[in-house]
């Protein structure tokens, strides 16, 4: 047994951290995360309130815990939606190829002309600004991406010799696909899951500051960040806390990613 | 290489055709009824008519959609719903100041991003290179809003050197450059910490290859070999990162525009989605990604310059 990867375990660590706390925030916060309180506006931290209150008395922690979930949340079904797509994409691309490979390659290459933001902005202005809006956006985006990364690694196994018995043996390309390629497959569309999954929660902060994402009173990093923007002078340490928590949750998923890649792709370990 | 130039011009208009089509359809077809969109649903029957007069909806969508993109060939992206003035009026306008900011926002990053990845290679497995590793990989996790947050709360709210946001205009050179820097610097570090590593490995990478060997053996200084020979060897990956990279600090002017409160592109867009000026979010949205899709031409054009070998093989 070799020894783990620095980056896998810390990332798994972090990974933990951030899942378990979006978990725990479903059964238990310390207060309601919605709970206004006027007269305890903007309080220290304290034993009472760990991280303090924000300007209508919430308490900071079980909104932090909230927005967790939320985020976790947005990741999860964004990638899975975008993930399926692409991959069946890539996969039919694979299986098919000639025409049918040249136009899904090539619709991918042009949808990276649409950076999530771009897309966002376009459905927010057709649709009104919403968290669903935003998991479109993310989703779109990850389509071309595992579509290429499902292609690339299909193709492969397309060569080897027990593709070549299951064909001979008058397997159909789609029969192949199901039990041979899918499951050789799966271990570089996991390692980009993870990665991705860090794109998409720096994606959905990134839209909610903007206003494109969660509406309050959904509980969100972002949206807490673009209101603790206004009171920069009065409290800054609002503007503090759910920073911390995207660049915990962001840097947990890709070193997970960096960590699995390294573990299930030996050959891409370079010298570090 | 005339066949490789060829080709990839014709896909790049192939390109900002089917990528215009995506934003008419989504900005036309999506919402069912656009005027409906920009007036809302308790808008009279006689403002949606003539809204729709205006902007020509009741001809037929491939008719709307060639006249869009003639006018847009033409510099012609009609006229923005909420401003009452042509769209591209607005354009002019505010691109200055998004191009100044993308602009310096790249310079900045390939300094920083060459100095850092070429420092750390140099210094490989030592405690300046895991500094630059630790550094870049905290950056690719830190979202460049909040780096502007934290940013605006050091540099205007402590230690008042700098303006918080708002832009004073180009009348006033100084104010106007100082109301750039923190934005410059928020929108460059996030992608200075993608493009050291890139220009760490790839710089690792020459640096094991025999001629470079034989540059020292020579009695060549470490600085000159470093810059001479390892650098223009190591441009490759560093280029197509920085074209990609273009197109994300392009992107990245959206959000910190909207930071800063600067009045350029990034800050029209959204005022424009407030006010449901759909012509102007439709323009917008396609001149961005025209910009991400030029960039992208412009990096494998850069190739051709750039390696012999491509000129060579074609």
């Amino acid at each position: 047994m070799t020894r783990l990867p620095v980056n896998l375990m810390i990332g798994a660590v972090l990974v933990g951290l951030v899942v378990a706390t979006a978990a725990l925030s479903l059964v238990w916060t310390p207060y309601d995360h919605t709970l206004l309180n006027i007269r305890d506006k903007f309080a220290p931290a304290s034993p009472v309130h760990w991280l303090g209150t924000d300007q209508l008395g919430r308490d900071v922690f079980s909104q932090l815990m909230a927005a967790a979930r939320n985020s976790v949340a947005v990741a999860l079904t964004a990638v899975f939606i975008g993930g399926s797509i692409g991959v069946s994409l890539g996969l039919l691309a694979s299986a098919i190829g000639g025409l049918v490979e040249d136009i899904v390659m090539r619709l991918a290459d042009i949808s990276f002309a649409f950076p999530a933001l771009l897309f966002a902005i376009m459905l927010a202005a057709v649709f009104g600004p919403s968290l669903t809006v935003a998991v479109v956006a993310i989703a779109f985006i990850n389509i071309p991406v595992f579509a290429r990364v499902a292609r690339a690694s299909a193709n492969q196994i397309w060569t080897r010799e027990y593709v070549f018995a299951a064909r001979a043996a008058g397997m159909g390309r789609f029969a192949i696909t199901r039990d041979h390629v899918l499951p050789n497959i799966a271990a570089p569309v996991i390692v980009q899951a993870t990665i991705e999954f860090a794109i998409a929660i720096l994606a959905e902060a990134a839209l909610s500051y903007l206003g494109l994402g969660a509406q309050p009173p959904a509980p969100s990093w972002g949206r807490m960040l673009s209101e603790a923007q206004t009171l920069m002078y009065l409290a800054p340490q609002l503007a503090i806390y759910p920073g911390l928590c995207i660049v915990v949750a962001v840097l947990g998923f890709s070193l997970l990613g960096d960590g699995l890649r390294d573990v299930t792709d030996p050959r891409l370990v370079r010298e570090r | 290489m005339g066949y490789f130039l060829l080709r990839r011009t014709i896909s790049f208009i192939v390109t900002l055709f089917v990528v215009s089509a995506v934003v008419f359809a989504v900005m036309n077809i999506l919402p069912g009824d656009p005027a409906l969109t920009i007036l809302g649903l308790d808008a009279t029957d006689d403002a949606l008519a003539a809204l729709r007069e205006e902007l020509a909806l009741n001809d037929p969508v491939i008719t709307r959609y060639g006249q869009w993109v003639w006018g847009a060939l033409r510099g012609d992206f009609g006229v923005s719903h909420s401003f009452r003035v042509p769209v591209s009026e607005l354009v002019v306008e505010r691109l200055p100041l998004t191009i100044s900011l993308a602009i310096s926002g790249m310079v900045v990053t390939v300094i920083l991003a060459l100095v850092l990845g070429i420092g750390a290679a140099a210094h490989h497995r030592k405690a300046g290179d895991w500094g630059v590793m630790f550094l870049s990989q905290l950056g690719i996790a830190v979202p460049a809003f909040w780096l502007s947050i934290l940013l605006v709360l050091l540099f205007a709210v402590k230690l008042r050197w700098l303006p918080p946001g708002g832009f004073p205009g180009w009348s006033e050179p100084l104010g106007a450059i100082r109301a750039l820097i923190l934005p410059t610097v928020a929108l460059a570090l996030v992608q200075a910490a993608v493009l050291a590593r890139v220009t760490r490995s790839s710089a690792l990478e020459v640096m094991r290859l025999d001629y470079i060997r034989t540059a020292r053996a020579m009695g060549f200084s470490r600085q000159r070999v470093l810059w001479r020979h390892v650098l223009p060897n190591a441009l490759i990956p560093i280029v197509t990162i920085v074209g990609l990279q273009f197109a994300a600090l392009v992107t990245g002017t959206i959000v910190i525009e909207n930071v800063f409160y600067l009045p350029g592109l990034g800050r029209l867009i959204f005022q424009s989605i407030a006010n449901r000026d759909l012509p102007s979010v439709q323009a917008l949205v396609m001149l961005f990604a025209a910009i991400v899709v030029t960039a992208n031409f412009i990096v494998d054009l850069l190739y051709l310059a750039i390696d012999p070998r491509l000129k060579a093989r074609s």
